[in-house]
């Protein structure tokens, strides 16, 4: 029974939503509006259950005094910290947002602006021309990395003035180029990408519904 | 030589990094910068809107995106204002609530905004696709208030509005996937237009969107603030952060090419 109601319930809810995308019957349309409406109640659901597993994990990890184990008190302290002030005084609370603005923002920032340290670093260790596919992956990565900042058309604007080319009117052809790639060679591979994804999330969804792909009920099967 | 350069300590290349952020901001560099069509074609949009149109503006970003996407939803909010387009707010992001309330606020007192009458700030609901389905039926029955706690049917610039039928675009400020939900579930289900406006990394995944008309602008990255920014005729952290990505980029190109040439002399040699 534990896997059984699970397993009719996605059917059933799987085949209603289905049926409502192609009726345009009121009664279908009730019928979605009130399933959505009960996915709006279910989802804070998921927000509890993130924060009990969190708490779990992090608790564990002290009473087994895994590596670097001492974080996870530092995770307990931001947790409890944010929510006693966020709870009963609200999101608006002067406390909350001086908080959130200089211990959160900070933080998370810092980590995202160390990317490109690590993205320099790695793009000059990878951008490699051994191959002609690694030298065409080179070359488009340039032109688009000059094409996305102003100083890439300057320097082709220079260089047609100093060349004496630029009467041809051809300028900012560094941002024109980054342009081409994206809206050609790139959006194809994306469409193909999309349309193969796409695809396959159809074919996904047809197996959970019809209870052929059941690991999502978890405990392998 | 080029063995060591083929082999560089990547302490050199963080400290070539920093420098290229830190020098441009000392000595406030400032690179023209042209406007390239998605860019105009977002603003452009807006800017045909009649006076008291409504947008929405999805906020769906957290403060690790903050530098590239703040700039934008600045841009964004002073063209709405200045026109006279009401901004109905809103955040499918915990982690967006408090920075998108701080920047509404301080963008609506710098242009004499009012809330309730010009913008109103929703707040977040969790659950991004059912949120998305949710307001095509009845704003008020996913966000029964505002972010401050008054029922949106006591909000005046609310009260004709009830689902996307009375949004004339939504502008999607993203750092992960929300564009292509937003475009799935309200352009596809309820022909609510879209604009957007990504991260760097997310640029490639929405051209096939703009292609399509499934999305009417995007702004590219800190490119594209700087260009809105240009547009809205406000240039401020975007026009000043492209330049000092424009040394960074200029600095990869650089090490790029001088690793190759290293790169290939080495392997010349070795050969031999």
């Amino acid at each position: 029974m534990k896997r059984q109601i699970p397993l009719a319930l996605c059917f059933l809810f799987g085949i209603v939503m289905i049926i409502t995308q192609f009726s345009p019957h009121p009664v279908s349309k009730s019928v979605f509006e009130r399933i959505i409406s009960g996915g709006l109640i279910i989802g804070p659901f998921a927000l509890v259950l993130a924060t009990i597993t969190l708490i779990q994990t992090h608790i564990n990890r002290i009473q087994r005094r895994t590596e670097h184990w001492e974080y996870s008190l530092v995770v307990f302290a931001g947790l409890i910290t944010m929510v006693v002030i966020g709870v009963p005084f609200g999101p608006e609370n002067p406390v909350f947002v001086w908080l959130y603005a200089n211990v959160q923002v900070p933080m998370d920032a810092t980590m995202f602006s160390v990317l490109a340290f690590f993205i320099a670093s790695a793009a000059y260790r990878a951008f490699r021309a051994r191959s002609m596919e690694a030298t065409l992956l080179l070359v488009t990565a340039l032109i688009v990395m000059l094409g996305n900042v102003p100083v890439g058309d300057l320097m082709w604007n220079k260089i047609m003035s100093w060349t004496g080319l630029s009467f041809f009117g051809i300028e900012n052809q560094a941002s024109a180029a980054r342009e081409w790639i994206l809206d050609n060679p790139n959006s194809s591979a994306r469409r193909g990408i999309l349309l193969g994804v796409s695809l396959g999330v159809i074919s996904q969804s047809i197996r959970i519904i019809l209870g052929i792909e059941r690991s999502y009920l978890g405990g392998g099967d | 030589m080029f063995t060591r350069l083929v082999n560089l300590d990547r302490r050199y290349i963080f400290i070539l990094v920093a420098l290229a952020v830190i020098i441009p901001m000392l000595f406030s560099v400032n690179l023209p910068v042209s406007v390239s069509e998605p860019t105009l074609n977002l603003f452009n949009y807006i800017e045909n809107l009649p006076e008291e149109s409504t947008i929405m503006l999805a906020f769906d970003y957290g403060p690790s995106s903050l530098a590239e996407l703040n700039p934008m939803a600045r841009a964004v909010l002073i063209q709405c204002f200045r026109k006279g387009v009401n901004v109905i707010a809103l955040t499918l992001y915990a982690d967006g609530t408090t920075l998108a309330s701080t920047l509404i606020k301080e963008v609506a007192a710098e242009e004499n905004a009012v809330d309730g009458e010009d913008y109103v700030f929703l707040g977040f609901r969790p659950g991004d696709i059912q949120v998305i389905l949710g307001m095509g039926t009845e704003i008020a029955g996913v966000f029964e208030t505002d972010f401050s706690g008054n029922p949106l049917s006591e909000i005046t610039m609310m009260k004709d509005i009830v689902n996307y039928d009375q949004i004339d675009l939504l502008v999607d400020l993203a750092s992960s996937a929300t564009p292509d939900a937003w475009i799935i579930y309200a352009n596809e289900q309820y022909n609510l237009k879209i604009g957007a406006g990504v991260t760097g990394v997310m640029i490639s995944e929405m051209f096939p969107y703009l292609q399509t008309g499934q999305l009417v602008g995007l702004m590219s990255g800190i490119l594209g603030a700087a260009e809105y920014e240009n547009l809205v005729g406000v240039p401020e952290k975007g026009m000043q952060w492209i330049n000092v990505e424009s040394f960074v980029h200029l600095l990869i190109v650089l090490l790029v090419i001088i690793g190759n040439i290293a790169y290939f002399v080495h392997r010349g040699r070795e050969e031999t």
